[in-house]
């Protein structure tokens, strides 16, 4: 629970439907002197969280995560910018923390299921394995994060507000008298308090921004960057360097430590490789396959041809050119509803 | 649920509820009026004052009633520092490290807004404050000792009487927290020979908000909430007459049984501490074995997060405590866990077990048979 209004909700439904319900929170990682500052869990919305389990009559904990969160998904974010790529912690995050760790947590307090407040779904298929769908309410949709999710995993868990739209969520939320405030849906990262994530790279590992060449893609140099991990791919403020056309960044080169700029033309890809590929089935298809393949979080779905390279590999061609296709971020294929597997973008 | 927590707090004794009931609306007056409802309210003070007088063996005018025994701990505290800087200039106090909070965070407050100077004194392994360490510390320049008679967290039991000698022997003034103690311990306060002691009613089956403060005849203090001239000019507000009739009739109950409420905890406490220890490995009694109150049982378990542990027993339908747990899920080892010299790895890993006047042998057995594979578990999510 995070006191917000989406797994307040979810809490309410599964009390509802008859479940014996109890509240857990995870007391997440912030940098030491900010300590109550990670957005996920501030003291604020700790009390509301309380305040929900209170209404609902449940019992509620609190579960420590610092250490176990510093050690998998800060590293994991610090590693990334190292590698020359833009992570996502929030997928690391959901593997380990959330669907590893608390829901060990929640197994040995007796729970059979764990339900959280994504809007995302789950069924059972004809093959008797689970399915992980997207929301009915697509604006919301969640179940690009939780495509780390393996079977053993989804046989416990539960998604109750995906089978409904936000203004139902509020609505339930009114009836029930629980608070109606959600999480801003932000992009920033929750331990980093609202910050630029620059800072905190400055702050916890500055020996990562080493200052290289900004180069064409013909090697070219043209100036002079401040640390790869202060870029991000399609970034065109900011570089520092004059022209007579707008260049962008189009890649990172970390062995290099070069950043390489390009003309809007040179942005963009057809194609890419994943690793670390999860199949929510279980088992990798045996053929190319046609998907609607998510980039990002908040990326529109591309059509595409889906190609599994070995097990835990794929390469992705799209149909049409993609503008930020970014080293770190997972790429997730969709076959209708379905949530068939998703990977990391190389 | 099965609840063993009773040194967090007990339910009203329905005995007590009963003494209290009246004074809610039908005997609703203010002791300070003039008219008879005044003086009916007034007689059930006055009447509640003679009662813990007779049980603490003490004159009534030497007890004040406040709203908690923080809040007597409080007046204790401020009052004589600020009394005696102005009777003799002395600013110097000294305290046991492993006090309440409510007497901690007290005396860091006049610390650092008031130029007093602390001198906190070092506890044994088992929580205790020699006799020798307060004569060691005392000097012309003390202005107060406060020393708690039982410890909340570890239960051990100081020596009092020894520690009340060094005091008078130095005249300096010695105030005591018997908020745990009272339940079970006697708190006759011309044998225990201190100067001060704090109550609090919520521990021996009265309401919560409201406590008592002895102060012994003579003693300085400086009232620090203002007001009215109720409880001697001591303590201004109206007084809570239902609550005040609820602590003297608790007080009273504990008083007379006390011998049969011994009785009935302490065998239950040491088949708790002697299963444990014998079936859970890596784990330690936190106090003193023979100076303990009878119904506390508190243990250190090696690489156990405390919280969770706490977590998995309500879970499994039982209420206990931990002197590292807190709501927030960001567990530090207490300052008492420190002071008795335990590392993290164990300081982490506290558990309070306390009884009550209910508590059965069957809930006991319950609770024996549950913890052990509770204590695993905790480990194994730790361990990770």
């Amino acid at each position: 629970m995070s006191g917000g209004v989406d797994s307040s909700v979810a809490a309410a439904l599964l009390k509802e439907q008859g479940f014996d319900v109890a509240g857990m929170m995870l007391r997440l990682w912030s940098e030491p002197g900010k300590e109550n500052s990670n957005r996920c869990c501030t003291p604020d919305s700790m009390a509301q969280a309380r305040r929900v389990a209170a209404i609902l009559n449940i019992p509620f904990y609190v579960i420590d995560a610092k250490d176990v969160f510093r050690e998998t998904v800060v590293e994991y974010f610090l590693e990334g910018y190292a590698r020359g790529e833009t992570p996502n912690p929030c997928l690391i995050c959901n593997r380990k923390i959330r669907w590893t760790f608390l829901l060990e947590h929640a197994l040995a307090i007796g729970a059979e299921y764990m339900a959280t407040g994504h809007y995302a779904r789950v069924r059972k298929g004809e093959s008797g394995k689970i399915e992980l769908l997207r929301a009915v309410d697509r604006s919301k949709d969640q179940s690009y994060v939780l495509h780390v999710l393996t079977q053993d995993k989804l046989q416990h868990a539960l998604f109750p507000v995906g089978a409904y739209t936000k203004p139902e969520i509020r609505a339930i939320a009114e009836k029930y008298g629980l608070p109606t405030a959600s999480r801003k849906d932000s992009q920033d990262l929750c331990f980093l308090a609202g910050e630029d994530y620059r800072n905190f790279i400055r702050r916890n590992a500055v020996e990562m921004l080493k200052p290289g060449e900004i180069v064409t893609r013909e090697g070219k140099a043209l100036g002079s960057h401040t640390g790869l991990a202060n870029y991000t791919i399609g970034q065109r403020k900011g570089l520092g360097i004059a022209s007579s056309v707008p260049l962008y960044v189009i890649a990172k080169d970390a062995v290099r430590n070069t950043l390489v700029v390009g003309t809007q033309e040179e942005l963009g890809t057809m194609e890419l490789t994943a690793c670390q590929v999860n199949w929510l089935s279980g088992e990798a298809p045996a053929e190319p396959f046609r998907a609607e393949v998510k980039i990002r979080y908040t990326a529109k779905e591309a059509e595409a041809w889906v190609e599994p390279v070995g097990a835990d590999q794929v390469r992705v061609r799209f149909d049409a050119l993609q503008r930020d296709v970014t080293a770190g971020q997972a790429a997730v294929f969709y076959q209708g509803d379905v949530l068939v597997g998703g990977g990391i973008i190389q | 649920m099965i609840y063993l927590d009773y040194s967090a707090t007990t339910p009203v004794d329905a005995r007590v509820r009963e003494a209290m009931m009246p004074y809610f609306s039908d005997l609703f007056g203010n002791p300070s009026s003039v008219h008879r409802y005044g003086q009916q309210a007034e007689a059930a003070v006055e009447a509640a004052r003679e009662t813990v007088a007779r049980v603490l063996n003490c004159r009534s005018e030497e007890i004040i009633f406040t709203s908690c025994g923080s809040e007597s701990d409080n007046l204790a505290i401020r009052g004589a520092a600020y009394a005696m800087r102005e009777k003799t200039g002395a600013r110097w106090i000294l305290a046991s490290r492993a006090e309440h909070p409510a007497v901690t965070k007290t005396l860091l407050h006049l610390e650092r807004y008031d130029g007093f100077q602390i001198e906190w004194l070092d506890v044994n392994e088992q929580g205790l404050i020699t006799p020798d360490a307060v004569a060691k510390a005392i000097c012309g320049e003390t202005a107060l000792v406060s020393v708690m008679y039982a410890n909340n967290e570890i239960g051990t039991i100081n020596p009092l009487r020894d520690i009340a000698e060094v005091c008078r022997a130095n005249r300096i003034l010695f105030h005591t927290d018997a908020v745990q103690a009272a339940a079970y311990l006697p708190v006759d306060v011309q044998d225990l020979g201190v100067d001060m002691m704090s109550l609090g009613a919520h521990k021996f089956y009265g309401p919560k908000g409201v406590g008592a403060l002895y102060v012994r005849k003579g003693t300085p203090l400086v009232p620090h909430l203002t007001g009215g001239g109720q409880e001697f000019g001591l303590r201004a507000g109206t007084q809570n007459v239902p609550y005040i009739v609820g602590f003297a009739e608790a007080l009273r109950l504990a008083h007379e049984e006390r011998e049969q409420r011994v009785a009935h905890v302490q065998p239950l406490r040491d088949k708790i501490i002697g299963t444990v220890l014998e079936t859970i490995p890596d784990v330690r009694l936190t106090g003193d074995m023979s100076a303990r109150l009878p119904h506390h049982a508190s243990f250190a378990f090696k690489d156990v997060d405390g919280n969770l542990l706490l977590t998995l027993l309500d879970a499994a339908g039982f209420a206990c405590s931990s002197g590292s747990a807190c709501k927030t899920g960001n567990p530090e080892p207490s300052e008492v866990m420190n002071a008795i010299g335990l590392s993290r790895e164990w300081g982490l890993g506290s558990l309070r077990v306390t009884l009550g006047v209910w508590t059965t042998v069957q809930e006991v057995e319950a609770f024996l048979s549950a913890l052990p594979g509770l204590v695993a578990k905790a480990r194994s999510l730790s361990r990770r």
